[in-house]
């Protein structure tokens, strides 16, 4: 066995038994559940021509579905930034009663199942709901048209922003700030010029994280969505549909471009992160 | 400490203005989104008196999902759970190349649509799919059954345990280990004696979260599942049917152990955070 391991050129020698098993386990494992399902996606798409495909995505309700999901999902993601920099504010720089328990409550949207939070919020914000009758006598429909959509993607995507900003905002030096003052610089000079700017990586860290969620979201935003093709369609329900008419080259041809732009995302994320990482390090 | 940091610095002090803005805002966002949701689905379920919400609870085929949720996660949760540890042993305790890739790997079921993730078990196991026409002969059903809503149920499960370990296993090195065999302890009695102890307060968070993200999962499932009352649909899937049939008391009572299912991880999730900060992983997300 050590033998072995020492004739291995990708490995450090380690007197430690079992990484031949638990690394096999483990990329058996992934491979069984996520990998080769996910290629069998990948071969189902690539089995039609070019044309085929064009043909798939240039529906216009496929068009206006990416459109919907893509417009919603920023908007989300965006007043969850705006919003999860108060909140991160909020928990880091305030002391108050009860500040432990909203710190809990962030995280709720990533504890609540989606379907909990689309019937919830689409009894909330329907015309007789307790927010959506505020609304309604304006003629603003929130509910089963796009505001209902952006209003469950907000939801699922609260935590992201606020768990990425409140550990750079926690760790920033005070002294900063204080030769910002101390140079004449008012609170609001100081945050605009000094505090931004060192969360800005952390805001597009979240900002990303946000919409890269909203992209796939389901569950929560078929409650509220309405659901009316080229309308209020979201890409996810676009692929149910698809599989519920068993045209599953389609779904599959779907699938894929929505698949590619998380995976762009991903690795969007990933830089992020590395630059979130080495500015966070250096201070 | 942090009281001191940030109270006694008056360059950092905000304008009262702007520190009751930033309080009304953050709140009101706070109870906008999370607090009234959550007290909907209490008054929607108790709407017409505790003994209807007790009665659509005792519902035959609310009584089958919360049988079907309770199984699912009772399969999916342990074994990545396994998984997880296994992971962790092999990415936390060695040094090997090309480690930064197969974590990305282990992450990627988060990025991928839950809807996706119950659709490549149809293309796999489907009637359509690649094994679909052996598994029909001999008699073999695991899309719209059990074992397809653990398939799709595992998939979108699978990082929570691994990725609350390895980081915290990376971080804790091997040291303790290398000093217990050099001891003469075998693996098994290494991992229980040492290793065990030392992530058992991480590896119950991340099974908390595995747990809840299991029993709440609806997209993924709701591919695979092809809704057969009493037989395939797990709770949150009976919300999906109630709610489409406007039995809402029914819906928002079964949401509600959903709802509360929920509550008890944020509390259990908080509590370990506040106790066991130092034995959880740092570098959280």
């Amino acid at each position: 066995m050590t033998a072995v391991a020492i004739r291995r050129p990708f490995r450090r020698w380690s007197v430690l038994p079992g990484f031949g098993p638990a690394l096999g386990f483990t990329m058996a494992y992934l491979s069984l559940i996520v990998l080769i399902p996910l290629t069998a996606l990948f071969i189902k798409a690539s089995g039609l021509s070019w044309t085929e495909i064009w043909g798939i995505v240039s529906n216009s309700r496929v068009i206006a579905a990416f459109r919907l999901t893509f417009l919603a999902s920023a908007a989300a993601a965006l007043v969850n930034t705006m919003f999860g920099l108060v909140i991160a504010w909020l928990l880091v720089r305030y002391r108050f009663w009860g500040r432990r328990l909203v710190d809990a409550f962030v995280d709720l949207p990533f504890a609540l199942p989606t379907a909990v939070a689309g019937v919830a919020l689409s009894a909330l914000t329907a015309q007789n709901g307790w927010v959506g009758s505020l609304f309604a006598p304006f003629g603003i429909k929130i509910a089963y048209d796009v505001p209902g959509i952006v209003v469950a993607l907000i939801f699922v995507g609260l935590p992201f922003v606020v768990r990425t900003v409140q550990p750079v905002l926690q760790d920033l030096e005070p002294e900063l700030e204080e030769a910002a003052a101390t140079l004449g610089a008012d609170r609001w000079t100081t945050f605009s010029r000094v505090t931004f700017p060192a969360l800005l990586p952390a805001l597009l860290t979240g900002f990303a994280l946000a919409f890269a969620r909203a992209i796939g979201e389901y569950g929560s935003v078929i409650f509220i969505a309405g659901n009316k093709p080229g309308q209020t369609e979201i890409v996810p329900l676009l692929i149910v549909i698809k599989l519920e008419e068993f045209d599953y080259r389609g779904a599959s041809v779907i699938a894929v471009v929505s698949l590619l732009i998380s995976f762009a995302l991903l690795i969007l994320i990933n830089a992020l992160q590395r630059w979130l990482g080495g500015r966070h390090g250096r201070n | 400490m942090d009281e001191i940091k940030h109270n006694d610095r008056p360059a950092l002090r905000d304008p009262r203005w702007a520190r009751l803005a930033i309080f009304v805002l953050g709140i009101g966002f706070l109870v906008l989104f999370v607090v009234l949701p959550l007290t909907t689905v209490v008054v929607e379920a108790l709407r017409k008196g505790v003994g209807v919400y007790l009665k659509s609870l005792g519902d035959p085929d609310t009584q089958s999902a919360i049988r079907m949720t309770l199984s699912v996660a009772a399969i999916a949760v342990p074994l990545n759970c396994i998984f997880g540890v296994a992971a962790a042993w092999a990415f936390g305790k060695f040094e090997f190349r090309g480690k930064s890739i197969l974590l990305s790997l282990i992450d990627l079921p988060f990025s991928v649509s839950p809807v996706i993730a119950g659709m490549v078990f149809l293309l796999v196991f489907g009637l359509q799919g690649w094994f679909g026409g052996w598994l029909r002969e001999h008699h073999i059903k695991i899309v719209f059954a059990l074992p397809g809503l653990v398939l799709a149920t595992i998939f979108v499960t699978l990082p929570f345990v691994a990725r609350e370990l390895i980081p915290l296993m990376q971080e804790q090195g091997a040291d303790e280990e290398e000093a217990a065999r050099m001891l003469g302890a075998g693996g098994f009695r290494i991992f229980w004696s040492i290793t065990l102890p030392n992530i058992k307060w991480a590896l119950l968070y991340g099974v908390l979260l595995c747990n809840a993200r299991a029993m709440g999962e609806f997209g993924a499932v709701s591919v695979v599942s092809g809704h057969i009352r009493g037989l395939t649909n797990t709770l949150p899937l009976q919300v999906d049917i109630l709610y489409n049939e406007y039995n809402m008391v029914a819906a928002f009572a079964t949401a509600s152990l959903l709802a509360g299912l929920a509550l008890v991880t944020l509390a259990a999730k908080s509590f370990l955070e506040w106790r066991f900060a130092d034995q959880l992983a740092l570098t959280r997300r």
